[in-house]
């Protein structure tokens, strides 16, 4: 069976419907406090995915995602590193990209083990709850999403800190990397060009999801867990799965096919 | 001397209350912060008397806490009498709201009216628990902090029960937020600066929680300048096989989450005063400090210890402190109880016994065990890096003993803590007399159209709404605002459970502006618009809460119309077989510029049997036809459109549960059957404002014939448009069921009529009785008006 380790700190709270996720694309999801890693009871290199929901780990305090990653830089730093090295799938969702950039692992480890990328505040200055339209535009480099081609998911966003920002020479190393994912775009498909609310928090270049070189480590700001099923979507409630369930069944698929 | 220090190395007091006179009982009850009026004093006086001693201070604190309004509901099951002494109600609480709900009797209540929450059957094996709570005070002072910890407070009600949370409701009420700055009185916040404060102390705290808030609504009027009402509510789900209580002698006491500190020392006896000048500097202390990270912590160790099956017993520490929630649940399991108060984690050192007592630091609660599981709840506690304190034990005797530092400084019997002597008060209502305006037609009734639009108490609260994180959990399936333009559902539906395609239907009515006329219409029109709101999407099986909000009941006027509402309860209640559940009231809520608008919150929670057959408000599909449920009165009196014009007017809506029950019912078999393809209820501005949110909330149009619309009494367009009579409903029918749909409708002897289609354009065109169209307005137009308005 696939293993993949949710993990969860005081505060997190889109754990439970993030392993439902995890489940769904059929893998067995394991909801784990990150006490457990430090004291060493569970060991992460045991697991072959890894998933950082949503939430406000230790309140937000300091900046989004700012404790969470100093307690994994400095006590569980060498198995993170080894995991994103190992290529095993690490998917950070909100507050787990907030993370994922305040540890360094986003853009990518080649960058250096500092953050050189930040999620600093919409924007509006305020937190916001909407559905998005997100067009997918990477070229197959990125795990996560090597089914979707060119389409436009929708998926909802609800946070305050979610505008990526970045030095240019950084940004244009995320650009011939094809590092970027996700862009936030208009319902047509066509380019938010950082209009709101197409663009919900003034992120550069529209960005709402970016891989590491490698295309292994994935954060975004939708919640595609939300999206799992239909029944969720603002519209047209029936059966089957909506856009954000491909992200969960292609990292569940990459293990299979490049893990076990 | 009134006070005399104990010769204890810690501070506590013995009161001379059995040396006291009247006067001297008074300035104790006013010295102490007890707000204990004379008869109580005296009560308190006579039972330690003839225990022959004086009380200590931390005795004397728990009838503050025990006795206030806010814990016991003096009020509600006191003695209502007339000007002229007749008893009008023994116990209202019992003789009208539980009654109705006993009489109704429906086996699908697990509890009502006695928990921290009411609990109703769902599927699978659980129940839903439901509470809604008010934090008027606090909010008025610190509205972030009181806000926030107002929905901290709900959502501890839930775990209360064993409940995991699921939703949050919060219903809001302030003054106009364009309230000139010179005629605030002293002391009172503006409405914008409480607005953005209580709305941002929300958001924070459930987001921060991580559970979604999804319903609610925003009503501005004069009525709340001097006093804002925020209603808090919080709907979780319950294993019904893990919802027990039976504490027994033996079993420990244990306090769960943050440390005890000095905030919220007073907080319930804060709640049962009015507010005044000084509130700001007296009060402060009332207000808790809000903590959600503690607080998500605190679910995951309610909800492992109930999974586990630990406890016997739990409760939310919420106003009074211990005092409060560790009496009523020895007063539950009909035990006595020893406390062993130096034992608690306390925030800071030097605290008095008695403020340890009382204090109403947020995020804690209280579990009770027995002794062999107290090592297993330790440690999952530990797990989840929350602190804890086993401070005491259930006894046999009906006793409640506190001791410290091994001194013992309190011994009350249980019961007498939680009997105070019954409130009598005078009750009196003359209807008063707003005369009905006679107005002119205005010729320009697309004008009319925009201006209601956006008026405050119609106009979108997206910008409200969106700060909220309304999709956490990811089992919103009916949302607040409806696809890109945001319409306003009348309902949302969530879907808590994995294996089940069962939802639950939240919703609310508030009709405050009518209590100006009638209370009694007032609470008939909120249940009624409750209930309709939820059969909108698909709701059934309705239980509801009530939540009152009025003024000093010790005026006969505010306790005549408190009288005519709750009757209002019992009637409509029973009429619409919708049983109360739960409910709380907030009283006392005056300030130098009178009582508050009497304000009754109904929340209805309902359920839909499959989450993928509710109805949305937008419109779907050009060539569908529209049907307009009910018949419009000339109902204008308390209306936006009078409001608009400068008055109240007279003629309340009435409600008429039979015509609108059978309404119910026939729309409940029309969705599920699937013939109905939009849905919206009709409320604040009438039809006029109903065809216009479901035409802005779609990229339809819609063309539409008033003459054919049933009316009874009316000659006029506006009157038609704007007539906020009860019992009507928007309906957009999927053509190709439209026989049927008719069939059903004649079948149940439904009042209806088709008053036009979905159109392919994108304007909400309307004729008016004389066929000539009188409103053609775009789309973006209708949208432009109703959301322009709100802002943070």
């Amino acid at each position: 069976m696939i293993r993949v380790l949710v993990l969860r700190a005081p505060g997190t709270n889109c754990d439970k419907e993030t392993a439902r996720a995890v489940r769904e694309a059929g893998a067995a999801a394991e909801i784990i406090h990150v006490k457990k890693l430090i004291e060493d009871t569970i060991d992460l290199l045991d697991y072959d995915g890894l998933v950082i929901p949503g939430g406000f780990s230790y309140g937000d305090r300091v900046r989004a995602g700012a404790i969470l990653s100093a307690k994994i830089k400095s006590k569980l730093w060498d198995k993170f590193k080894e995991f994103a090295e190992d290529t095993r799938p690490v998917l950070g969702i909100c507050n787990g990209f907030q993370v994922l950039v305040e540890l360094g692992l986003l853009p990518g480890l080649s960058y250096g083990d500092e953050p050189v990328a930040a999620l600093v505040p919409n924007t509006l200055a305020r937190f916001e709850a909407r559905w998005v339209y997100l067009k997918h535009v990477n070229r197959n480099k990125c795990i996560f999403t090597r089914s979707l081609e060119n389409r436009v998911l929708r998926m909802p966003v609800a946070h305050a800190e979610g505008r990526f920002m970045a030095a240019a020479d950084i940004v244009k190393r995320i650009i011939e990397n094809d590092q970027i994912v996700f862009v936030y775009v208009k319902p047509d498909g066509s380019l938010a060009m950082g209009e709101y609310p197409y663009n919900p928090n003034g992120s550069m270049m529209d960005i709402a999801a970016i891989c590491n070189e490698r295309g292994n480590v994935m954060g975004l700001m939708p919640h595609p867990e939300r999206a799992i099923y239909s029944w969720q979507l603002p519209e047209k409630i029936s059966d089957g799965y909506a856009d954000g369930f491909p992200i969960f069944r292609e990292m569940v698929d990459y293990i299979r096919e490049n893990i076990k | 001397m009134k006070y005399r220090k104990l010769p204890f190395p810690f501070e506590i007091y013995e009161v001379n209350l059995l040396g006291a006179n009247d006067k001297m009982l008074l300035e104790i009850s006013e010295e102490m912060g007890l707000s204990l009026n004379l008869t109580e004093m005296k009560n308190i006086k006579e039972y330690f008397r003839r225990k022959g001693r004086n009380p200590t201070d931390i005795e004397l604190q728990s009838f503050g806490a025990l006795w206030s309004e806010h814990c016991r509901h003096k009020v509600f099951k006191g003695m209502i009498v007339d000007e002229d002494g007749n008893v009008l109600a023994d116990n209202m609480l019992k003789n009208f709201i539980a009654r109705a709900t006993e009489e109704i009797n429906p086996p699908w209540i697990i509890s009502f009216l006695a928990d921290n929450a009411g609990i109703v059957d769902f599927d699978r094996g659980y129940g839903v628990a439901a509470k809604v709570e008010t934090h008027n005070h606090p909010s008025a002072i610190d509205p972030f902090g009181g806000a926030a910890t107002g929905i901290g407070g709900v959502i501890r009600d839930i775990l209360g029960v064993w409940g995991e949370p699921i939703a949050c409701i919060d219903v809001l009420c302030f003054g106009p937020l364009d309230y000139p700055y010179e005629k605030l009185p002293k002391g009172v916040k503006h409405p914008r600066y409480l607005f953005r404060g209580v709305v941002a102390g929300i958001g924070y705290y459930g987001n921060n929680m991580g559970i979604p808030t999804v319903a609610g609504a925003i009503y501005f009027d004069e009525g709340y300048v001097g006093n804002i009402i925020v209603y808090a509510g919080c709907v979780g789900v319950v294993p019904k096989d893990k919802y027990v209580f039976r504490v027994k002698p033996g079993d420990k006491l244990i306090v769960i989450g943050n440390k005890t500190g000095r905030d919220g020392i007073h907080g319930a006896t804060f709640a049962s005063a009015e507010l005044h000048e000084k509130s700001e500097e007296t009060s402060r202390p009332a207000v808790q400090i809000p903590e959600p990270i503690e607080e998500e912590k605190l679910r995951r160790v309610i909800l492992e210890i109930r999974d586990k099956s630990l406890g016997s017993g739990v409760s939310d520490l919420g106003g009074g402190g211990l005092a409060v929630g560790a009496v009523e649940m020895a007063d539950r399991a009909g035990c006595g109880l020893e406390i062993q108060l130096d034992k608690l984690h306390l925030r800071e050192p030097n605290i008095a016994p008695w403020e340890i007592w009382v204090s109403e630091s947020q995020e804690r609660m209280l579990i009770a065990a027995p002794a062999e599981n107290v090592d297993k709840i330790m440690k999952i506690i530990e797990s989840e890096e929350l602190e804890a304190s086993i401070i005491g034990e259930f006894t046999n005797d009906k006793l409640l003993r506190i001791y410290y530092s091994g001194a013992q400084i309190a011994e009350i019997e249980v019961n007498f803590l939680t009997h105070p002597p019954r409130f009598v008060g005078r009750a009196m209502w003359t209807p008063p007399k707003y005369a009905e305006p006679e107005l002119p037609e205005p010729e320009d009734l697309a004008a009319e159209l925009l201006k209601l639009l956006s008026s405050p108490n119609i106009a979108s609260k997206e910008c409200v709404i969106r700060t909220y994180d309304h999709e956490v959990q990811g089992n919103t399936c009916v949302k607040p605002l409806q696809g890109d333009h945001a319409g306003p559902n009348d309902a949302v539906v969530i879907k808590p459970l994995d294996d089940s395609w069962m939802g639950v239907v939240i919703s609310v009515g508030l009709k405050p502006r009518y209590s100006l006329i009638d209370p009694y219409w007032m609470a008939g029109s909120s249940i009624e618009e409750a209930i309709r709101n939820n059969v909108a999407v698909g709701g059934r099986r309705i239980a509801i809460l009530d939540n009152f909000t009025w003024g000093n009941p010790e005026k006969p006027d505010r306790l005549g119309a408190l009288y005519r509402a709750v009757k209002a309860c019992y009637d409509f209640a029973k009429a619409f077989e919708t049983p109360f559940i739960s409910g709380k009231d907030s009283l006392y809520n005056e300030s130098p510029l009178g009582p508050i608008l009497p304000t009754l919150l109904i929340t209805g929670i309902g359920i839909i049997p499959d989450v993928r057959r509710a109805v949305t408000i937008d419109l779907k599909d050009p060539g569908d036809p529209i049907y307009l449920l009910g018949v419009t009165r000339k109902e204008l009196g308390g209306s936006e459109y009078l409001r608009l014009k400068g008055y109240v007017g007279n003629s309340v809506p009435r409600v008429y549960p039979e015509e609108s029950k059978k309404i119910f019912g026939f729309i409940t078999e029309a969705i599920d059957r699937g013939y109905v393809a939009a849905c919206h209820d009709i409320s604040e501005g009438g039809l006029g404002v109903a065809l216009a949110e479901m035409t802005l909330s779609s990229n339809r149009g819609m063309e539409i014939w008033l003459e054919n619309a049933l009316h009874e009494g009316i000659s006029r367009n506006d009157y038609l448009l704007f007539s906020e009579s009860n019992g009507r409903m928007l309906v957009e029918v999927k053509k190709q069921f439209e026989d049927e749909f008719v069939k059903l409708a004649n079948m149940l002897g439904i009042s209806f009529s088709r008053i036009g289609y979905v159109s392919r354009g994108s304007r909400l065109v309307i004729h008016g009785l004389n066929s000539e169209a009188i409103i053609d307005l775009e789309n973006s137009e209708l949208r432009r008006a109703w959301k322009g308005i709100l802002r943070l």
